[in-house]
């Protein structure tokens, strides 16, 4: 089972966990239905598509309301440290949260408590805190864009806000910071890096490169990185080992661009719609469930 | 001076600057980071004036800590890309991107924290005159830097 945690920016919706449901475009969670616009939202819709399409639709969400304030967040990281130690799935994704390394800390000791670890992936909020924590190691994959690598790669930035300046200009040398990066043990096992030409990384070395189809107006719309680690995540818990999502995922997400010929206003609804045919088009077929 | 919350400091900065105190956002020492803050530092020889503004407009700073070293500085460079009838501009992790024709705000993107895809739905729709400045409706890291962006673009259309 894939567990996906993370926040939708809805005040009032209170601590959300059940299965995850899509049926004609409409994403439920526990049988609410959640706007898809980017965000954890879109990850999770990306997400469920490859998981129909491939016929395994084991999905579980834990959500909080939250649109900044961070007190969701707090809820849910209480939520998870009384019972991810009981919770059984094999890949665990970590998303929008609020950047808090207390928190963080406790819910890896919750994690350390599962029967069997599932593979860790950490994307946006909660990639933060796990890299200010110092526990980035700890993960078996970051999903940073190039602004975010220079993130990780300044050993002291606590957060992208306050990246040094002579390092966000290496944005487009992105080996550099990537070596970085794990010189200071500030990422993870592996890293798929999203940008121009995505990298594959694993425990440091550049292990596939992914240019093809380029789709430039895919930077500016909200929520396509978000639906590129759902689709790692939904590959990963389909039994694919990491390296090959990763490089599928990458393939996938641009294909999505490239068949739905977006432009910079385009809604990131219009590229998740394309993803069981970007899958068959890479050779996954749709099986039934 | 130490908020509970990134949006106090905010205000905190906005109401100081506005009475021509001479404050600056910076990040917090490393002794009380927590994950996602800002801290206003100040000449400490002004904290009684600057505490009683900021306690008679309801937002008193959690602490005041001083320091001796320096503190890390939000970002400040931009990074602008061109789409023809769009314009994208990115500050730190956060892009905003407008029409060119009507300076309607198309899209936003980036950004880890929660506050990201609440604001975004505030600005995606609004024009630049019309839209709400991030920086007075955001709550994090991510929302400053969304209202840094958001500022730059603001200038660069309106050059």
């Amino acid at each position: 089972m894939l567990g996906i945690v993370g926040t939708v920016p809805d005040a009032d919706l209170g601590l959300l966990h059940g299965p995850a449901r899509m049926d004609g475009g409409r994403v439920t969670v526990a049988g609410r239905e959640l706007e898809v616009q980017r965000g954890t939202p879109a990850l999770l819709a990306a997400a469920l598509q490859v998981a129909a399409h491939l016929g395994r639709p084991e999905i579980h969400a834990s959500l909080a309301g939250d649109t900044g304030r961070g007190d969701g967040s707090r809820h849910l990281y209480d939520w998870l440290c009384r019972h991810l130690p009981d919770c059984i799935c094999s890949v665990l994704v970590f998303h929008y949260l609020q950047p808090d390394v207390d928190w963080h800390g406790r819910v890896l000791l919750a994690i350390e408590q599962m029967t069997r670890p599932p593979v860790l992936i950490a994307d946006a909020g909660f990639m933060y805190a796990a890299k200010m924590s110092g526990q980035a190691g700890r993960y078996d994959c970051f999903t940073p864009d190039l602004g975010e690598l220079a993130f990780l790669a300044d050993e002291q930035a606590p957060h992208p806000f306050y990246t040094r300046g002579f390092i966000l200009h290496e944005s487009n040398r992105a080996d550099d910071l990537i070596e970085r990066a794990y010189r200071h043990d500030n990422a993870a096992i592996h890293l798929l890096v999203k940008g121009a030409t995505d990298a594959i990384v694993a425990r440091g070395r550049v292990v596939d490169r992914v240019d093809a189809p380029s789709t430039p107006a895919m930077e500016a719309i909200g929520g396509t990185g978000d639906t590129l680690t759902g689709l790692l995540a939904a590959l990963c818990a389909a039994g694919h080992d990491l390296v090959p999502a990763a490089s599928l995922a990458a393939r996938a997400n641009r294909l999505c661009g490239a068949l739905a010929r977006p432009t910079p206003a385009s809604p990131v609804s219009e590229l998740i719609a394309a993803i069981p045919r970007a899958l068959a088009d890479l050779g996954l077929p749709a099986t039934p469930a | 001076m130490v908020f509970e919350q990134t949006g106090e400091v905010i205000r905190a900065e906005n109401l100081l600057r506005g009475e021509g105190w001479p404050v600056r956002v910076m990040g917090p020492p490393p002794e009380i980071r927590t994950g996602c803050d800002l801290v206003i530092e100040f000449p400490l020889i002004e904290e009684l004036h600057l505490v009683r503004a900021l306690t008679a407009a309801g937002i008193a700073p959690l602490q005041v800590v001083p320091v001796s070293g320096p503190l890390l500085a939000p970002v400040d460079l931009y990074q602008t890309t061109d789409f023809g009838d769009h314009l994208m501009v990115r500050a730190a992790n956060m892009k905003i991107t407008v029409a060119k024709g009507d300076l309607r705000i198309v899209n936003v993107s980036g950004g880890g924290c929660p506050d990201v895809p609440w604001l975004a739905s505030q600005l995606v729709g609004c024009t630049l005159d019309t839209a709400p400045n991030p920086r007075g409706i955001g709550h994090t890291l991510c929302g400053y830097a969304l209202a840094l962006a958001f500022e730059e673009v603001r200038r660069q259309c309106s050059a």
